[in-house]
């Protein structure tokens, strides 16, 4: 399979002088089978690229899979031009929200309302299906399987493992590995690890040897003090992610807004010299960055 | 003898409101985005309408969780704090249920028995050395075993009056009045919904069986919540209807290896049981 990143950006996208490396645009991973089918991994502002790409490199079939619904991660949905092309199917995939009690199908039913939106949702030619997915149930399509697991962020988020042509990915969306809520004097704190324990064995089993993971590392260990339930993570959260499955490469994606392409290869390097054994290689992710397996 | 329908309860406890503090509470927790995480979390344990509304959530069958959510805690590790914050916050937003029904029936006293009756419960099982990742489970037992009793005070409160009257007249178990008068005991009613809602298989025995004669496969959960029930009224800590005091059996002897009196006294100063509960309802 082969993997490319369309953005790479956190919370806003960021075009600018200080984010041409890198790229400035937020959320969305493509990858094609072997097969020649297109798993597409969030929505945010790099799908339109992608969409522009696909006019030229036409897919056999298009599945959207949504890590969750915040706007970095859909909002380039109504500019993805496979959703207006007569005789296209665009299937996407999402969780339920457990407060709204509605499926993925809200995300695009909510931006293409007549107030933020000149097409209406019915206007679309494209064949467009939704499915509602559940942790830990598979989905295949073509020779891929992609299997979901919830992480924690201030909204249902799935993770995504995509297991297709003999090798396998994992995605994280946006995510920040639990913490106790409770101080170590409180009656309730030995539990409250217990259950984090027991939920960190379970991420570390979603993971497990897959040959990439791409994991949200918004913040330095430093910055996360100031951070902490905001709903991301640390470049050293997603190294002891990484060491703990025994990952093949690690992508730190999710780049924090105001970090420029300089100060990103500063964190970088400083994490190299900190971590000179690694068993895996540490990759920044950057928008046209293709990975073949 | 009138009949409830198990579908109409169902129906009608959708749209039953929370208790008006701890909806308070929540409505001003959430306005504050540096509200603590454990301060939310304890407002939800101490209302056992919030409880119930939000693990019915995390059970249903969507989340095809590998095992069934008991507390809030564990609901918080799984689909994480602001869901459950949110979840809390359109739980508030039916409104409160109201102090005075037309039942007669005291809900600050009930939430006292309950509250009270969780914390008695999670002591007694700590005292047998449980493992620390089932502790909160004895808590929400406490917590949930009366539900039906305000179910059945909002749903069908004409015929609960009369059962809370009979049962204080005639001295005899609220459970076996409600039966005779409803068709149906508080027990019996806090199982149908526990199971409509996906609850854990043993915390819908233990709310079914909260009562030593009706206890059959005794657990340890079954054990505690049924003592701590029996210590919570014997020491008066609020009241939920039923003026019986059950006797213990031998076989809960044997297992805390002291009698009720006995018990009660090891268990040490238990007025700051009652204190903890009321701290929580008036905070």
């Amino acid at each position: 399979m082969k993997l490319r990143f369309w953005g790479v950006r956190g919370s806003i996208a960021t075009p600018g002088p200080t984010t041409v490396k890198y790229g400035g645009n937020t959320t969305c991973i493509s990858i094609r089978t072997e097969n020649n089918d297109l798993i597409i991994l969030d929505a945010g502002t790099g799908i339109h690229l992608l969409g522009q790409h696909l006019l030229k490199h036409p897919a056999k079939s298009t599945h959207l899979f949504i890590t969750h619904t915040h706007w970095d991660h859909i909002q380039g949905l109504p500019f993805f031009s496979s959703l207006f092309i007569p005789g296209n199917k665009v299937k996407i995939y999402g969780g339920l929200d457990p407060v709204t009690n509605e499926g993925i199908e809200r995300a695009l039913g909510v931006q293409l309302q007549y107030s933020y939106f000149p097409i209406r949702e019915a206007e679309l030619n494209a064949h467009i299906e939704y499915s509602t997915l559940k942790p830990k149930e598979s989905v295949s399509l073509g020779g891929a399987i992609i299997t979901p697991t919830l992480l924690s962020h201030p909204v249902l988020n799935f993770g995504y493992r995509i297991d297709c042509d003999g090798q396998s990915l994992f995605f994280s969306g946006d995510y920040e590995p639990l913490f106790n809520i409770y101080n170590p004097e409180d009656h309730e704190f030995e539990e409250y690890q217990f259950f984090i324990d027991q939920k960190q064995q379970e991420i570390i089993a979603a993971v497990k040897d897959v040959d990439a993971l791409i994991i949200d590392s918004s913040y330095t260990a430093e910055e996360y003090e100031n951070k902490k339930g905001w709903g991301h993570g640390t470049y050293t959260g997603a190294i002891q992610l990484a060491k703990a499955a025994k990952v093949k490469k690690l992508f730190f994606t999710h780049h924090e807004p105001t970090r420029s392409d300089e100060q990103l290869e500063q964190i970088y390097q400083k994490l190299v010299n900190e971590n000179p054994e690694l068993p895996f290689e540490m990759v920044l992710a950057k928008e046209g960055c293709d990975m073949v397996f | 003898m009138a009949h409830i329908h198990s579908e109409e309860l169902i129906e009608f406890v959708e749209t039953m409101p929370a208790f008006p503090k701890s909806v308070q509470k929540i409505l001003q927790l959430t306005s504050d985005v540096n509200a603590s995480a454990k301060e939310i979390v304890a407002v939800i344990e101490s209302d056992p309408i919030m409880t119930v509304k939000i693990l019915k959530v995390i059970n249903s069958a969507f989340y095809g969780l590998p095992q069934k959510i008991t507390s809030i805690q564990r609901a918080v590790v799984h689909i994480g704090l602001n869901t459950i914050k949110n979840l809390a916050l359109s739980v508030a937003a039916i409104g409160v249920l109201k102090p005075q029904n037309k039942a007669g029936f005291n809900t600050h006293d009930f939430l006292l028995h309950s509250l009270t009756t969780a914390a008695l419960c999670r002591m007694l099982a700590e005292r047998v050395d449980i493992d620390p990742s089932e502790s909160s489970d004895f808590f929400v037992a406490g917590l949930l075993h009366d539900f039906g009793k305000i179910v059945f005070a909002e749903f069908d409160p004409v015929n609960f009056k009369q059962a809370l009257e009979k049962s204080a007249e005639e001295n005899r178990p609220l459970h076996e009045v409600e039966t005779e008068l409803m068709g149906i005991n508080h027990a019996q009613a806090g199982k149908i919904l526990a199971e409509k809602w996906n609850l854990s298989p043993v915390l819908i025995d233990a709310i079914n069986h909260h009562h030593y004669a009706d206890r059959i496969n005794k657990t340890l959960l079954k054990d505690c919540l049924c003592t701590a029930n029996q210590i919570s009224k014997k020491l008066q800590f609020g009241f939920a209807g039923n003026p019986i005091i059950e006797e213990t059996t031998g076989e809960i002897i044997s297992r805390f290896e002291l009698s009720l009196d006995d018990l009660i006294t090891s268990l040490g100063d238990l007025a700051r049981v009652k204190s903890e509960a009321l701290s929580l309802m008036n905070s």
